[in-house]
């Protein structure tokens, strides 16, 4: 849902105003301060039991999670609908990507319905993709695939309109075939946009994904989510969003890295 | 010439992209009616067109407009207060900021919608609910433009706030905050449009208020015309709304 995370809120490197050692004395104690105002607040019975269990429950209940086979299974299958909403969705995105970026009258058709219908919410079309593929796996596939769609194919075709004019020139000049040009020049000066597509993409197919899960599921994290909020077991709750945000933002990171640089200039 | 030109072809673009569209709406209804395509899992367009001022009636549309405006309105009050005094004060302690900026950044990233579960134990199924996950979506890109904004002031302007001797106050009212306005407009823009993803997206997931449940109430009863057009309604409503929030960000922007 988070899809529209991608217009220029990349942080800026930090100042080494105050000095590093400042930096990490501030960030420890935020983190300090954090701890201990929850600690007080489980301890202090103003919520309802287990709304804000100690850290040491979260922690134990953290352990328990990672210890249980059945939560691998779990979370290989939300890992398999992930990749493989990241894998149709981040096909189609390139070649109508490329579509669009490659043709100015196909990109002044069609391109601006895509820039619109972009950010709107997609797990409003989850009641059309349980009709269309059902309540198994593949309508939370259908999810990730329309919600990685978008940012992929705008990214894509921002992408190729940005390519080096002088680079197709060269190409030209060196008479360079049409699958020359694709391989040598067009896919290298994309490697950024493609990339950072598909990290925006992954971002919002596993919210996609997981939202489905949540919504109408017997399988997946999601699924456990749920499960653990409908026994109010919120030490594990808290475990497995723990576990879940780790890995978005962990592969986010991962991606992003892969991308470089620029990629994290351009987003 | 050439301008003239280039406004032609953008117009037959456009016309031909909207054609393509009722073309493939056509070839649907089609198909449909020649039974190549299953009516239980897709409507005619024609029914879900019909459906629509249905829809409006039945499951007052304006209510439920109402509904979601206000949700959208409360915690864009909060993003706006709470998202500019923290822009604010990281640009005034630039330790805080170099220390904070990029978790500000993460969260930006972060799919915070995921946790809805946890906001529903702390605040029950209400309209706080889903306000408290409007607010924060939204608020990261106004934390980070306001910083973007204030820290982007060009320096002759502040340079001359200092010849004139103006205090901190005077120089934060009639330099900083007028030059980084267009700015903090943009991540009002972005924090809107993240509330309103969040805030719909989660009416939906918890069938509570708003256009998100009027979705989820035709889906549930099996309505296919009514949840198409639903649906239809809500992605109207949304691209109007990121149209005219473009439309005011551009009217805002400084012309350069």
């Amino acid at each position: 849902m988070a899809s529209t995370a991608n217009v220029g809120l990349a942080a800026r490197p930090a100042r080494a105003v105050g000095g590093q050692a400042d930096v990490v004395a501030i960030r420890v104690a935020i983190i300090a301060l954090l701890v201990v105002v929850w600690e007080l607040a489980s301890a202090s019975g103003l919520f309802y039991r287990d709304v804000v269990p100690s850290l040491l429950a979260i922690g134990t209940a953290l352990v328990k999670v990672l210890a249980n086979p059945e939560f691998y299974h779990h979370l290989g299958v939300t890992l398999l609908e992930v990749g493989a909403a990241l894998a149709i969705g981040g096909t189609l995105g390139l070649l109508v990507g490329f579509a669009l970026g490659g043709s100015r009258f196909l990109s002044q058709a069609f391109e601006h319905y895509l820039y619109y219908l972009g950010p709107t919410p997609k797990i409003i079309f989850f009641p059309i993709m349980i009709m269309w593929f059902g309540v198994g796996p593949a309508s939370k596939v259908a999810m990730g695939t329309l919600s990685c769609f978008f940012p992929i194919v705008l990214s894509v075709a921002s992408g190729m309109r940005q390519i080096d004019p002088v680079l197709i020139r060269v190409g030209r000049s060196f008479k360079a075939s049409r699958w020359q040009t694709a391989i040598k020049i067009h896919l290298p000066a994309m490697r950024a946009p493609i990339l950072n597509g598909v990290r925006l993409g992954l971002g919002v197919a596993i919210i996609g994904t997981l939202l489905a899960e949540t919504k109408l599921s017997n399988v997946g994290v999601g699924y456990l989510i749920m499960q653990a909020y409908s026994v109010f077991d919120m030490p594990r709750m808290y475990a497995m969003l723990i576990v879940l945000f780790t890995l978005a933002i962990g592969a986010n990171a991962l991606v992003g890295r892969l991308a470089g640089p620029a990629a994290a200039r351009r987003s | 010439m050439a301008t003239q030109h280039s406004t032609q072809s953008s117009w037959a673009a456009a016309l031909f992209g909207f054609a393509v569209l009722v073309a493939a709406t056509c070839v649907v209804e089609w198909m449909l009616r020649l039974g190549l395509l299953n009516r239980y899992i897709v409507p005619l367009p024609s029914e879900v067109m019909l459906s629509l001022p249905r829809i409006v009636i039945e499951e007052k549309i304006a209510g439920a407009f109402a509904t979601t405006f206000l949700e959208c309105f409360y915690a864009m009050l909060l993003v706006t207060v709470v998202g500019i005094l923290t822009g604010i004060l990281l640009y005034r302690f630039t330790a805080l900021r170099a220390a904070t900026e990029t978790w500000v950044a993460a969260a930006a990233s972060a799919p915070i919608v995921l946790a809805y579960p946890l906001f529903l134990v702390v605040f029950g199924r209400t309209m706080t609910t889903i306000v408290m996950i409007g607010f924060i979506a939204g608020l990261p890109p106004v934390i980070l433009k306001t910083l973007e904004g204030l820290a982007g002031t060009r320096r002759v302007l502040v340079d001359v706030g200092r010849s004139l001797k103006l205090g901190a106050w005077q120089m934060f009212a009639k330099i900083l905050l007028p030059a980084a306005l267009p700015t903090v407009f943009v991540g009002l823009r972005l924090g809107l449009i993240f509330c309103l993803i969040n805030i719909v997206g989660v009416e939906f997931l918890i069938n509570y208020g708003g256009l998100g449940q009027v979705i989820n109430d035709r889906a549930e009863r099996y309505d296919l015309a009514g949840t198409y057009a639903a649906i239809g309604f809500v992605i109207l409503t949304s691209v109007l709304f990121f149209i005219v929030t473009e439309r005011i960000e551009r009217w805002l922007r400084p012309q350069t």
